[in-house]
Parts: C-alpha cells; sequence; structure tokens
C-alpha cells in the first residue's frame, strides 16, 4: 500500500457536500481546505447542484485532474459505490468518515468496503473517523477550523482509535507547545491499522517520536505490532485503554488469571522497550522528552533545585514513578562548593537534590549543572527554575541548554507555564530540552526516557 | 521420535479439553525438563515399594479426569514418610471422585516457583514467571514477557519480582541455579511457541529450585478447545 497521496495530497475530492446542511462534515471538510490548505479541494455530490458559488461534480469521475485522495462523507450504504468510483478514477486513497459500519453493527457493509479496496490496493483510513491532520498539507478533522486548537508543525506522530481522544490530545500538545508531524484517527481501521502508521511515520523524516492511543488489537495484531516497534528507529509510545479486567473471571488455570490481557499488553510493552503512558498527561510529557531524546537512561536524576520545597516535591514524585536519585560523587560536591559565589556557599544545600537557594546567579547554576552532568553517577539533569529569584536571568534557558549540549547528558527543565517566562522556556525549548509545566511533569519526563531503549 | 510422544499425548487428551498431570509431566520429561522419579499405581503393594526405595518422604496425588484443581480436593498429600500413613492417605484418595489411580513421587525441596505459559488473544503466547505455590494469586508476584524468551528476559523477569532476593539468594540462604531456571524457562518459551495451536495455557506450579536445579513438581496443561 502506498500512502503518500493520503498523507500528503496536491488534490483531494470531498465527496458528500450538500447543498442544504451548511455543517455537514463534508462541507466543513471542503471549507478548511480550500480556504487554508494548498491542496486543491474539488466538491462532489452525486445530486450536482451549487456550493459557494461553486458547481458540484456529479462524481469524482467528471474531475478532469489527477485525485490524489478522497474524502467520502456520504451514507454508509454508498459508500461502496463511491470506493469503486474512486478506485475506476485511479484516486490514491480515501478517508472514509461516514459511520454506520461495524461500530453499529454493519460488519457485513465494512467487510464489502474491505474487499472492493483489498483487490484494487486501495488504501483508506476509517470509517468512522476523523482522518487526517497532516500540518501545511491537509486537515480532514470534520470540526469547524476556529473550534479546535491545532498544535503547531512539529516532529510527533500521533495515531489514535479515537477521534475525540485525538482531538483533545491535540489541545495537550498545544498547550505544552509539542508540534505534530501528522495526527490520524483510524476509527474503525478497517484498511490502515497502527502496523501500518508504524511504517509510514517510522520512514516519514518529520516525524521524531511516535504515539497511540490504542483500545485493543485483532487477533495475533499485538506481536506483529511489537515487533515492528521493535524495529523501528524511533522511540514509541503507547496510552491503552480498556484496562478492566472484565473477562477473566472463568479463567481455569493460574497462569491465565495472572497474566489478564492488560497485565499482558502492558508487561509486553515495557519488554520492547515501547513507552507505555499511564494516562494523558503523562503521554503529553513522554512526546515532548522523547523527541528531544530519543535514547533511554537508566534514570539516575540528578535535580538543581533554588527551592527546597521544590526540591522535595520533586523527590517525592520520583520515588513515585521509580526514578533514582542517587547520592552526588564527593569530588564533586567538592568542584561546585569550590566555584559557587561567595554570597550562597554556606547557605547551599551539596546533596541531591541540590539547593541552590533563591540567592543563587545564573553563574552558580550553569556551574552546578555542568559539573553535575560530570559526576559518574547521574544520566540525567532536572533543572526546577522558578525564575523569581533576583539573580536568575532571561538567558537561563538559552545558557542551561549549552551546557547540556556540550555535556552531552539529558536536561530537563521545570519553568512555570507563564507568557513572563516565555523567553526562558523558549531559551530551552528553542535548542531541544524540553520544559515541564509542572515539577511532577519534568519527573513524568524522566520516566519517558527510562522506558525508552537505553542508549 | 520426542515430538512424536507430544503429539500422542495431546490427541489423547483433546477430548478432556486438558492433559493429566501424569501425562504432562511425560510431555515436560520428553523435552528434557526434570521432573521427580515417580510411580503411577492403584495398588498399596507397589506404592509402599517405591516409598522404601525413596530417599526420603514422597507426595501422594490422585490422578482424576474431573480434579482439575488438586488443591481445593485434597487430592495431593506431602510427606509421606511411613507404609501406614501411605496406606491410609491412598485409600481417601481413592474414594475422591473420578480417582483413576494414584501418582507417588519422591518430595523435592526448594524455592517454590510457577512458571506459566497462556496464548493471549493479542500477542499469542506469552510466559509468565514467579513466586510459585497455592497463594501465587495472592502474592502475585511475578513477571510476564512475550515469548519466545531470550535468557536476558529471564534475566529481567527475575530482577522485576519484589522477592527477587529469594530467587538470588539472601541471608545465608542459597538461591537458584540461574543457569538451570534459564535454560527451562527459555526451553519452555521454545516448546510453547512449537504447540502454540494446540495449547491454551500451562501451569508448571509448583517448580522446586534449589542451588542444583529445577525440578517441576505439577504441570496442568489446558488445551485449545477444538
Amino acid at each position: 500500500m502506498n500512502l503518500k497521496y493520503l498523507f500528503r495530497p496536491s488534490t483531494m475530492a470531498v465527496i458528500g457536500v450538500s447543498t442544504s446542511q451548511d455543517n455537514h462534515p463534508a462541507n466543513v471538510i471542503y471549507n478548511k481546505n480550500h480556504l487554508r490548505y494548498p491542496v486543491k479541494t474539488f466538491p462532489v455530490n452525486p445530486k450536482g447542484g451549487i456550493f459557494s458559488r461553486e458547481t458540484l461534480y456529479q462524481t469524482v469521475e467528471d474531475i478532469q485532474e489527477k485525485i490524489d485522495m478522497a474524502v467520502i462523507a456520504v451514507r454508509s450504504e454508498f459508500v461502496p459505490g463511491v470506493v469503486e468510483q474512486c478506485i475506476q478514477k485511479g484516486v490514491g486513497g480515501a478517508v472514509i468518515i461516514s459511520g454506520g459500519f461495524a461500530e453499529s453493527g454493519n460488519l457485513r457493509l465494512q467487510q464489502r468496503v474491505v474487499d472492493i479496496a483489498k483487490e484494487a490496493s486501495f488504501p483508506f483510513v476509517g470509517p468512522n473517523c476523523l482522518g487526517i491532520y497532516a500540518p501545511d498539507y491537509v486537515d480532514t478533522f470534520f470540526l469547524p477550523g476556529e473550534r479546535i486548537i491545532h498544535p503547531d508543525k512539529g516532529n510527533v506522530g500521533f495515531v489514535s482509535q479515537s477521534g475525540g481522544v485525538l482531538v483533545d490530545q491535540m489541545v495537550k500538545f498545544a498547550g505544552q507547545g509539542i508540534g505534530i508531524s501528522l495526527a490520524v484517527s483510524i476509527g474503525n481501521k478497517a484498511c490502515i491499522r497502527e502496523t501500518d502508521m508504524l511504517d509510514w511515520l517510522d520512514q516519514d523524516l518529520a516525524t521524531k517520536v511516535i504515539a497511540f492511543y490504542v483500545e485493543g488489537f485483532e487477533k495475533g495484531e499485538g506481536r506483529q505490532f511489537i515487533k515492528k516497534a521493535e524495529q523501528c528507529s524511533k522511540p514509541v509510545i503507547i496510552l491503552k485503554a480498556g484496562k478492566s479486567k472484565k473477562g477473566i473471571e472463568a479463567v481455569s488455570s493460574h497462569t491465565a488469571s495472572l497474566a489478564g490481557d492488560y497485565r499482558v499488553f502492558s508487561e509486553i510493552m515495557k519488554q520492547y522497550c515501547v513507552a507505555e503512558a499511564d494516562n494523558e498527561y503523562e503521554l503529553t510529557s513522554f512526546c515532548e522528552a522523547l523527541s528531544c531524546y530519543p535514547k533511554g537512561i537508566n534514570g539516575n536524576i540528578g535535580i538543581i533545585t533554588l527551592s527546597g520545597g521544590h526540591g522535595v516535591i520533586a523527590a517525592d514524585a520520583c520515588e513515585r514513578h521509580g526514578v533514582s536519585i542517587p547520592g552526588i560523587e564527593p569530588a564533586t560536591i567538592g568542584i561546585i562548593k569550590e566555584k559557587l559565589s561567595p554570597e550562597i556557599r554556606n547557605i547551599v544545600s551539596l546533596e541531591n537534590p541540590l539547593d541552590l537557594t533563591g540567592s543563587s546567579t545564573d553563574c552558580d547554576i550553569v556551574t552546578s549543572a555542568r559539573h553535575l552532568s560530570r559526576d559518574n553517577n547521574i544520566d540525567c539533569i532536572m533543572a526546577l527554575l522558578i525564575p523569581y529569584s533576583p539573580g536568575i536571568s532571561t538567558d537561563i534557558g538559552a545558557k542551561l541548554s549549552l551546557v547540556a549540549r556540550n555535556e552531552g547528558k539529558p536536561m530537563i527543565a521545570y519553568v512555570p507555564n507563564e507568557d513572563k517566562y516565555r523567553i526562558i522556556i523558549e531559551g530551552f525549548e528553542l535548542n531541544n530540552i524540553p520544559v515541564a509545566s509542572s515539577v511532577e511533569g519534568a519527573v513524568l519526563m524522566a520516566k519517558a526516557l527510562m522506558r525508552c531503549r537505553p542508549c | 521420535m520426542l515430538d512424536k510422544t507430544v503429539k500422542k499425548i495431546i490427541e489423547k487428551s483433546k477430548s478432556l479439553g486438558w492433559i493429566l498431570e501424569p501425562d504432562a509431566k511425560a510431555l515436560m520429561k520428553s523435552r528434557g525438563f526434570d521432573i521427580p522419579d515417580s510411580i503411577l499405581t492403584s495398588s498399596f503393594k507397589e506404592a509402599d515399594q517405591f516409598l522404601t526405595h525413596s530417599k526420603g518422604p514422597v507426595v501422594a496425588k490422585a490422578v482424576s479426569k474431573k480434579i482439575l484443581h488438586k488443591t481445593e480436593h485434597q487430592a495431593v498429600v506431602t510427606g509421606i514418610f511411613s507404609s501406614d500413613h501411605l496406606k491410609n492417605e491412598m485409600e481417601r484418595l481413592q474414594k475422591l471422585v473420578g480417582c483413576e489411580n494414584i501418582l507417588v513421587e519422591e518430595m523435592v525441596q526448594g524455592i517454590e516457583i510457577i512458571i506459566g505459559a497462556k496464548n493471549d488473544f493479542q500477542f499469542g503466547p506469552v510466559i509468565v514467571f514467579g513466586i510459585g505455590g497455592t497463594s501465587v494469586e495472592i502474592y502475585n508476584d511475578t513477571a510476564v514477557r512475550m515469548a519466545p524468551l531470550s535468557p536476558d528476559d529471564v534475566l529481567s523477569m527475575v530482577n522485576s519480582l519484589k522477592a527477587k532476593e529469594i530467587i538470588s539468594g539472601y541471608r545465608g540462604k542459597t538461591g537458584v541455579n540461574m543457569e538451570a531456571l534459564t535454560h527451562l524457562l527459555v526451553n519452555f518459551s521454545q516448546f510453547v511457541m512449537e504447540h502454540e495451536n494446540d495449547i491454551e495455557s500451562i501451569d508448571l506450579n509448583p517448580v522446586m529450585c534449589t542451588k542444583d536445579q529445577c525440578v517441576i513438581v505439577d504441570a496442568r496443561i489446558m488445551l485449545q478447545p477444538s
């Protein structure tokens, strides 16, 4: 299956555009792509007519140009016929938005569509989905542009069985400044499934980290997925829904009752270094951390804080998430103490977390980060930067990023997510250092690096 | 030849849906795994001779197509040293529902572990390993991995247990022979892969492990419904 025309289309037919319902999914999709995307968009309705001063094509075959991709938003019973027309026309693939298939018991109708498409090697996303959001290329989500929050173009590829979860996650990504390379809601996944998306995103140059929201796999499909994830050159993150123990009450062996469906899923993800996020917040943190650092760590964190309280909160969160805070080597302590400003030398706490106090300056923080990075006990630096102290400049993000790059150990920062501190946040993020908006979030980022394949 | 033994045992057990313990043990033995010395008999005389010749106490178990979970039917007696005790218990076991035979085995000591397999819908054969015994579901200190296992998988399974010190040895107590354990788990996982179409789940519980060996003391194999 060649998915190029689906995810990078130059021309697109939107089938099902209504002359009477302004909010019809096809109309929303046609409008936003026609007005705001470079993809050349053609409206189609079997009844013909005029829409927004444009003549509707009655079938996709009437369009003179070659069509890369079709969005199909007609009633389910008409879908097989429309797919046949697309194949006849030589369309490169389709997004079937329409519902009324397997999700409402119409398995046979769905199978008919699958059979028609399979015979012609015609790829499609859906049915019963939102489809594709490829920044700068195409957006088949039938949600008006002004209603949804789009993350910027970035390097996270996100694939979701649920359209609702996908849109919600996009809001969270946008809030944390995480950009998307491609977001696909695969709905009933009758043709394009997680394994196909893993193949595509592995090859996609714009994608650095691949995330999935999965409800379940078909028979044997989990094994196929994990084998591909093992071969994949990029970090893979997964959020699983449907973790209840339903269905294992009647098992007759100890093994079957110990290894319930979710337990098996979760342990196998760990076995093959797929980072399983426990919830959507973890998913967000994991995506940000792993898009900056694709290789894993053992999880020995050196914490730099400017407030004792933040250090304690971070230590508690580390314990909760299985992240360790080892002791610092005496030589490291010695050199840091020697280089600190004389004003703070005797009031700092030279342990891990390293509390530099509110009287510290950029120079103290940078020196500490540099020498902590050189400590053999530490494989990741966490900088808890509360920028209220007068000694901290707006350059601290950029300065610490430089330390991280020079020393070669991952760094994770916490900076309150306020407009006022934007310059500090960007000083990190533009230099590929992940920034969390909470202490807990920073710890989750460290957890993500631990769940990934070690260097 | 060995595979023929496996096939034969699976074929003959299909109608029951699971493999009786003596057959399950024979199957494990045919794959080169250690099982205790035993005798399958309904005669007290034969059982008594076995007890006389064995190095220590024996265990007696009822073999019944109607008893899947032996502990719940009091169908296992451990620590039999004397002929009288053996006689009394054999008589009691023979009265249990569907009892066809008595399996008398040498009693093996060691750290009780569970090794299991399950044919998972999404992932196919998976292996469970952990602290075994009759309370396994209560403690649930186990690890799960997708089969087949590599020696590294075995190490990570051991390290992920809360009771990993029991396996590695603690407070002067010797642990488990890691070479024997790795050999057993890796080969068991290969066996499960080869028979994924026949087998629904397997409990080897307990497997008695010492610093020298790992011996499968009980084996229950559930077959795929045909």
